[in-house]
């Protein structure tokens, strides 16, 4: 508390001016351990080897939540400045500083950044906590700590980055850390595969991004997020709308994104702490943070907030429909969280009115979402790690505190007040009617879909028959696992609340990303009302299909083409394998076959005409003595021939 | 000396009466026949005696044809050193070496010979039009007034080696030196201990581990006379030496004494020896099949 | 009388040289074709010292006689030694200049 208060004074003494963006100084000051210590813990777990088995788990919980500590404290002493002065830059060192080209290791701390570090820390380490348990028994634990240690200190570079550079950095770093947890358990073919899919499908969007950073130097001769927001208004128009859709891309490869959405739904191989903290609360959002971080590009180019609002549209109406047909619980959730992304897409797409419930949305989504995840892996838990949900049912009685804090989770994603998920939905719902009918249509309809599926989830999983495998013998999870649950449950059922009310979210972000109240045709009761008849709507189907009919533990094969393009994931991996893989393959193998037959051909032919005319030429040195002097004369007679022509002709 | 010049000049002028060239004209029309004559048959006759001889008629013709062209010394040396000493050096070396194979006019090397006398007809071709391009028309200046610059042809050839080319003649005569040197080293062979004595050698002879006459022949004294089975020396041993080297070597030698042995017992037990003894039927055959079938219950 | 007619006559007697070293094989008759084409060409010499008037052609054919009686010399030694120790005097027979 001490330091607060000197960081207080010394802030309120420093006294500068407003909207300035202000050199971080005493409590300040501190932002690099954020980083550093989680970075610190990872280093120290992959490197001390097997004698830290015994303590690694909770040296990196207490990483993480020295950082989430840490990052309390920032907010508290950020509160405590003006409003238009929260924005503290606080340069490291040059990292690089060539001829005309300097980069700099730089943190820039402001209310956006400190929302993202919250985020992460808090729900990073409530899943550190849950992982001690839900991990306990893996051999690796360590190695899995340390790897959500790497996470989150690159998430936090990520955010706390002050130039699109050291951005990338953490970019990177969060793909890294997810391709390694993904693939934590490597010795499963599938895990490994899906490893792989996922850093190759990232390294498109990733390919986007370091192209937009190019052209950002290349056009503004900076990318720190100052720089660019000085400089953009004068850039070519053509050259601005390049940059965003380059951005998008980037956002769609790490969040999954229609088009590159594939990677997500294989993720979930991973363990399910890691599908909780990355593939749900964190990095997949990390796409949106883009978006809103260059909020002042986006402003100046319609093209590519249309291309942004369509994406997020497209892949919001996807992850719904995706998730209807999934039996597997996680992908099931993975689906939703594309849905609920999508949402935040859209919302970023929609300008100054959107921004700030895009992040809302992201950071309820992040609570109740983490929330469900923590919820389905101890389902798992106690259900021998089975995921398809047609082999549970009636699991509320066998894990009552799953089922009360899943349960909250699902009342948020649906929307029913007074839940988080209502708060931050419906007012994208709002925003995206006020800019673009149907984008509000196909939000309305989402919604709808999302109630449908999650009752669909929550009945299939908790209530109707038990389809129980044999042997299988539910139970509940231990209180390292339950209670960051219900954390989360209690961050799902009132974290909207606290955010829109208590926090006052709109103020709070509107310095950095700008916001606008939405007028849109509909009244706000009346979409309010619209919205909740939807969901209803959605959630009493599900609940009359999958609670009061039975599940056959059997997923039916006579169904609709919709059921069947829903399962396979609307055909998403069939379409990357019909464009990309098969000419990528046919490519390959033309290459290959023109290196063994031409090029090879080429010069093992050369060399094997050599060998052959040497062959021969061999036969010429016969030994004998006679044949030396046949060539002797032969060759004097050239010679002398040749003179002749030259002194004849 | 004065002999011999006038002689080159009474056959370069040819005969009084007649236009001074025709006499070298009819010379060398004679001599260049026959010593292209001789050169074919030096090449094509299938003796190496004949070679020789070929190449003597060549040489002598030349010889004529230096003189004809005021050469007087070296026609001379030209019949002296070499088609005396040189040839007769071949004729020498000939009758040392014999006639072998090699005489053989049948070409070995495959197409050696084609190409050898298209190498023949290209060269010669060569040549000629290279001489005839070159020197058609072009007049003799003559050595008159050369050799009798320093009195004669051999005073003038003296003084020009003793002048002009003397570091030449001086290094000719170290190779001429260490040619034969070199003939001397390569045909010397050299003893390098004295020949020996007859008592030295008969001392050899007995000296221990030697056989002062021939070794035992195997299977001398042994049943059969195969020529893996030692002989037996009269105190009933095997005499090893006695089979040859490589059979002792590869263990082809066989135990004589342990034969014997199993002979002596056939006889004692008088059992019949069987037909397929390896070392044929020995003496007193019929004797042993009588008396197993006697033996025979 | 032409000049020429010497240097043909010159020319002939080396090409047949020449071509006696190529197609005979035994050693001696090899020597005797190259004393030919030696004797070819102190013919040659000869002829061109007539031509030019001076003593230099007769006194290198001269030069010539007494290399070519060290070569001959040298030469017959050699196959000498070589007839000891391979029982041959064919030129053929020692082609250890193959590999």
């Amino acid at each position: 508390m001490a330091v607060i208060t000197t960081g207080l004074t010394i802030l309120t003494e420093g006294a500068p001016n407003p909207g300035e963006v202000v050199a971080a100084s005493g409590t300040f000051a501190l932002a690099p351990l954020l980083i550093a210590i989680p970075l610190a813990s990872a280093v120290v777990l992959l490197l001390a080897g097997r004698r830290a088995n015994a303590w690694g788990h909770l040296l990196g919980t207490a990483a993480s939540a020295a950082s989430a500590v840490l990052g309390v404290v920032l907010l508290v002493a950020m509160m405590g400045q003006p409003e238009d002065a929260r924005t503290f830059n606080q340069p490291l060192w040059t990292w690089i500083d060539v001829g005309s080209f300097s980069a700099d290791v730089a943190l820039q701390l402001d209310p956006l950044s400190i929302s993202f570090v919250l985020l992460v820390t808090i729900v990073g380490s409530l899943i550190h906590v849950y992982s001690v348990g839900y991990m306990a028994h893996d051999p690796d634990r360590r190695r899995f700590f340390a790897y959500l240690n790497l996470f989150i200190a690159a998430m936090l570079l990520l955010v706390l980055a002050d130039n699109y550079l050291l951005l990338y950095v953490g970019w990177e770093g969060v793909g890294l850390a997810s391709y390694l947890l993904i693939g934590f358990w490597y010795h499963k073919p599938s895990a490994a595969t899906a490893a792989k899919k996922a850093f190759v499908v990232n390294r498109v969007g990733d390919f986007g991004l370091s192209v937009a950073i190019m052209v950002m130097f290349a056009t503004m001769g900076t990318f720190s997020f100052a720089g660019v927001n000085e400089t953009i208004a004068a850039v070519d128009p053509d050259t601005v709308t390049w940059i965003g859709l380059l951005l998008l891309l980037a956002a769609c490869g790490k969040s999954a994104q229609f088009p590159l959405q594939s990677w997500l739904l294989d993720a979930m191989e991973g363990p399910t702490p890691v599908s909780a903290l990355i593939h749900a609360a964190t990095m997949v959002t990390a796409g949106v943070y883009l978006i809103v971080r260059s909020n002042a590009i986006y402003d100046l180019t319609q093209t590519a907030q249309l291309a942004v609002v369509l994406v997020g549209t497209i892949t919001l109406l996807m992850g719904a429909i995706i998730g209807t047909a999934k039996d597997d619980i996680k992908k099931g959730l993975a689906g939703s969280t594309m849905s609920q992304i999508g949402y935040m897409v859209l919302a970023a797409g929609l300008g100054p009115v959107g921004y700030v419930f895009a992040i809302f949305h992201l950071l309820t989504h992040g609570m109740f979402k983490a929330g469900l995840f923590l919820g389905a892996g101890s389902v798992m838990h106690g259900m021998n790690d089975d995921v398809n949900m047609r082999h549970y049912g009636a699991l509320r009685a066998a894990m009552v505190v799953t089922w009360a804090t899943f349960g909250l989770g699902f009342l948020a994603i649906i929307g029913i007040p007074p839940f988080s998920g209502f708060w931050s939905k419906d007012e994208i719902i709002k925003a995206a009617f006020a800019e673009h009918t149907v984008a509000g249509v196909a939000a309305l309809l989402g919604a709808g879909v999302t109630a449908f599926y999650m009752t669909r989830m929550m009945a299939m999983t908790f209530h109707g028959k038990a389809r129980w495998e044999p042997g299988v013998h539910p139970h509940e999870s231990p209180a390292v696992m339950t209670v960051p649950m219900i954390v989360l449950a209690v961050g799902s059922a009132f974290g909207g609340l606290a955010l829109l009310f208590v926090g006052n979210i709109e103020e709070w972000l509107a310095p950095v990303v700008g916001f606008e109240k939405a007028a849109g045709p509909i009244p706000t009761s009346l979409l309010i009302a619209m919205t909740m008849a939807v969901v209803v709507v959605g959630a009493v189907i599900g609940w009359r299909q999958y609670a009061m009919r039975d599940v056959p533990r059997m997923a039916p094969m006579q169904v609709s083409w919709a059921t069947r393009a829903a399962r396979a994931d609307l055909y998403g991996d069939a379409v990357n394998e019909a464009v990309f893989m098969r000419p990528g393959q046919y490519l390959t193998r033309t290459l290959v076959w023109t290196d063994n037959k031409v090029i090879d051909g080429a010069v093992n032919g050369t060399a094997a005409g050599i060998g052959g005319l040497s062959a021969r030429a061999r036969r010429w040195q016969s030994g004998y003595v006679r044949n030396y002097a046949l060539s002797m004369l032969l060759g004097a007679v050239l010679v002398g021939a040749a003179l002749a022509l030259v002194r004849f002709a | 000396m004065n002999a011999l010049a006038n002689l080159g000049s009474v056959v370069a002028a040819g005969p009084i009466g007649v236009e001074p060239d025709t006499g070298e004209t009819v010379t060398f029309w004679v001599c260049a026949t026959l010593a292209v004559l001789g050169g074919l048959g030096m090449v094509l006759s299938r003796k190496a005696v004949h070679s020789a001889l070929f190449i003597a008629l060549t040489m002598i013709n030349l010889a004529v044809l230096y003189i004809a062209q005021d050469a007087l010394f070296l026609g001379m040396v030209q019949i002296i050193v070499y088609t005396g000493a040189v040839m007769m050096l071949f004729v020498f070396v000939l009758m040392v070496v014999g006639v072998d194979a090699s005489d053989s006019l049948v070409e070995t090397l495959k197409g050696q010979r084609l190409l050898a006398g298209i190498a023949f007809v290209g060269f010669l071709g060569l040549l000629l039009a290279g001489v005839v391009e070159a020197f058609d028309g072009v007049p003799f200046v003559g050595l008159e007034a050369a050799n009798t610059a320093q009195g004669t042809n051999v005073e003038g050839i003296g003084a020009l080696i003793f002048t002009r080319y003397l570091l030449a003649f001086e290094v000719t005569a170290a190779l001429l030196i260490t040619a034969a040197v070199g003939a001397m080293v390569l045909t010397h062979r050299e003893r390098v201990e004295p020949r020996k004595s007859q008592p030295e050698l008969s001392t050899e002879r007995f000296a221990p581990g030697r056989h002062p006459v021939n070794k035992p022949s195997p299977g001398v004294y042994a049943r059969n006379n195969a020529v893996s089975m030692p002989a037996l020396l009269p105190d009933g041993s095997t005499a090893e030496d006695s089979v040859p080297g490589p059979l002792r070597v590869r263990g082809d030698a066989r135990e004589a004494d342990l034969l014997a042995l199993a002979e002596a017992e056939h006889l004692s037990a008088h059992e019949a020896v069987t037909v397929d003894d390896p070392y044929g039927p020995g003496p007193g055959q019929t004797d042993r099949q009588a008396s197993g079938e006697e033996s025979r219950p | 009388m032409n000049p020429t007619n010497y240097l043909v006559l010159s020319a002939i007697l080396f090409s047949i040289g020449a071509a006696g070293v190529l197609v005979r094989r035994n050693a001696i008759v090899v020597f005797m074709c190259i004393e030919l084409m030696l004797n070819a060409s102190n013919l040659a010499f000869v002829t061109f010292a007539r031509m030019n008037g001076t003593l230099d052609g007769q006194v290198v054919a001269f030069f010539v006689m007494v290399v070519a009686a060290a070569e001959v010399v040298v030469g017959l030694a050699i196959i000498v030694t070589i007839f000891r120790t391979r029982n041959s005097a064919s030129v053929d027979e020692p082609n250890l200049l193959r590999l």
